[in-house]
């Protein structure tokens, strides 16, 4: 969690941060009045360091660093509570995926370990056409340095047939992994 | 009835395999001839939307295109996540700022005229409450069961475009059809700690718990579901939350089509009642209590 030194804010203030928040989400976070609807709906406040009504004031007061470092957008499990509830019609779960999406480009990422999951998952299916579930959990592991998370369920999903010792790669494989090349080919062309 | 494509997704072929044998297994003895999606992909699921959206798009959007060619214009998924990316691949699809770079990176033909639904709203809006009650074959009895309805499946409102997205009551008329009792259940759309089942247990273990203790509190013998994460989180990891939260849950928890294909005279190893972590054989009393011997004593 970064110190907010809230007598000199201005020391960190991002003036075009909002803009871009707006641009990247397509939602109004200007509109935000702080009703606190959203953290109040929110079940992962008490994991956040700062509730997620509290990031939309950030973003309002140009505190890039803070919000893009911050845990709470990486925790945000995309419940939707928030956009449900928010009586200024705000997206504030597309806002939280934007942030997620700006914190990697900024390299600012604060919960490495959750993005790697994320990453591993994308790569199975980049490779497979498919998630294989069970050879991502040790691939992750390992990466993650936590050799026996979730090992206790091992022998319960071996008792009950679940355990898939083979991917099951797709025939379309390529095609799959072009989307991903395309991709990149794109934000390339774009970027340039 | 109409041919509609089948899109199982990744949980429902591993740790989910009865959520998709059940909904087959339902679909079939409703007369609703599915088509599997040949050679379907990953959705990418949250991965893919933390990453990039039009990742997600384009993913979910290749599944969408083989449908489409398969010549069908409605694509049921029984995965809400899976359903989330569905319906934004077709969002993206028609929005005129995404639409160019999305059909560059999907790099194949696609209209987007196919509609996109889940199992639930499959059985509550095409089968319908009565037409299912009518095929009932052996009615549950005193069963009680809490319907539980995760977050994705009425939210956001605008998207989901099902049901009420505070007080959702699509599974309790369904469950009430085949005869269960159902209670008042004030946490249908709370969050059971979604993805982070792997990177966090302990918030699993907090938000899952909290789900299992209303539905004691309110009477229930099991859970029902409509979700392959939800029922991971509240049963397979049902040990875990017990060893978070120091209490002693042995609570079933049910798919649905479970639920549904057992009334509709289904047997339950056709619908993976063995496969699941705690054991549901509760469902299996009053099936029992129909059959011909046990009337004639009475
Ligand atoms: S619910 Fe909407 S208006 Fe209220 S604090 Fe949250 S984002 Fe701001
Ligand atoms: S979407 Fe994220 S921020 Fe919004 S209520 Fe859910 S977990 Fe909280």
């Amino acid at each position: 969690m970064e110190h907010i030194h809230t007598l000199s804010i201005q020391n960190t203030y991002d003036a075009d941060f909002i803009k871009r928040v707006e641009e990247a989400s397509g939602q109004q976070v200007s509109k935000c009045y702080q009703c606190g609807n959203c953290s109040a709906s929110c079940n992962y406040t008490y994991v956040y360091d700062y509730p997620v009504n509290q990031i939309m004031r950030l973003i309002q007061l140009g505190q890039r660093e803070i919000v893009l470092k911050s845990r709470s957008i990486w925790l945000c499990a995309s419940c939707q509570a928030c956009t449900t509830r928010c009586p200024c019609n705000i997206e504030v779960s597309h806002v939280m995926e934007s942030l997620r999406i700006m914190s990697r480009e900024e390299k600012m990422v604060s919960l490495k370990d959750i993005q790697l999951f994320y990453d591993e998952f994308l790569r199975s299916v980049k490779t497979f056409g498919r998630v294989f579930e069970t050879g991502l959990l040790p691939v992750f592991n390992m990466k993650a340095k936590r050799p026996f998370g979730d090992m206790d369920l091992a022998p319960l999903v071996l008792k009950k047939g679940k355990l898939h010792l083979l991917p099951s790669r797709i025939k379309g494989r390529k095609e799959v992994a072009g989307i991903f090349e395309r991709l990149e080919a794109f934000h390339k062309k774009h970027e340039a | 009835m109409k041919r509609i494509a089948y899109y199982q997704g990744c949980s429902l072929e591993g740790l989910a395999s009865e959520y998709d044998i059940s909904t087959r297994a339902v679909c079939d003895a409703l007369g609703i001839e599915l088509i599997e999606i040949p050679d379907w992909n990953c959705c990418g699921s949250s991965p893919a939307h933390s990453a990039d959206p039009l990742l997600s798009s384009a993913l979910a959007g290749r599944n969408l295109a083989i449908a489409e060619a398969e010549g069908c214009d409605v694509v049921m998924t029984p995965c809400p996540g899976c359903l989330k990316s569905l319906k934004g691949a077709l969002e993206t699809c028609h929005d005129p700022q995404q639409c160019d770079a999305f059909r560059e990176i999907l790099g194949m033909p696609f209209e987007g005229r196919i509609r996109a639904i889940s199992v639930l709203e499959l059985l509550y809006k095409d089968v319908g409450v009565d037409a299912l009650r009518a095929q009932v074959q052996k009615p549950y009895a005193d069963q009680v069961i809490v319907p539980y309805y995760g977050c994705l499946l009425t939210r956001p409102p605008k998207f989901a475009d099902f049901d009420d997205p505070e007080n959702p009551v699509s599974m309790d008329r369904l469950l009430e059809a085949v005869g269960v009792t159902v209670p008042d259940f004030p946490y249908k759309t709370e969050c059971c700690g979604a993805t982070y089942g792997v990177t966090r247990n302990d918030i699993v273990g907090k938000l899952t718990g909290r789900i299992l203790d209303m539905a004691l509190r309110v009477g229930a013998e099991a859970v029902a579901v409509a979700c392959p994460l939800c029922q991971q989180n509240l049963d397979l990891r049902q040990a875990q939350v017990n060893r978070h939260m120091n209490r002693t849950f042995d609570l079933p928890v049910v798919y649905i089509t479970q639920v549904i294909g057992i009334a509709l005279g289904i047997a339950p190893k056709e619908l993976g009642l063995d496969k699941l972590f705690v054991n549901a054989d509760f469902l299996l009393r009053s099936a029992r209590e129909e059959e011909p011997q046990a009337k004639t004593i009475g």
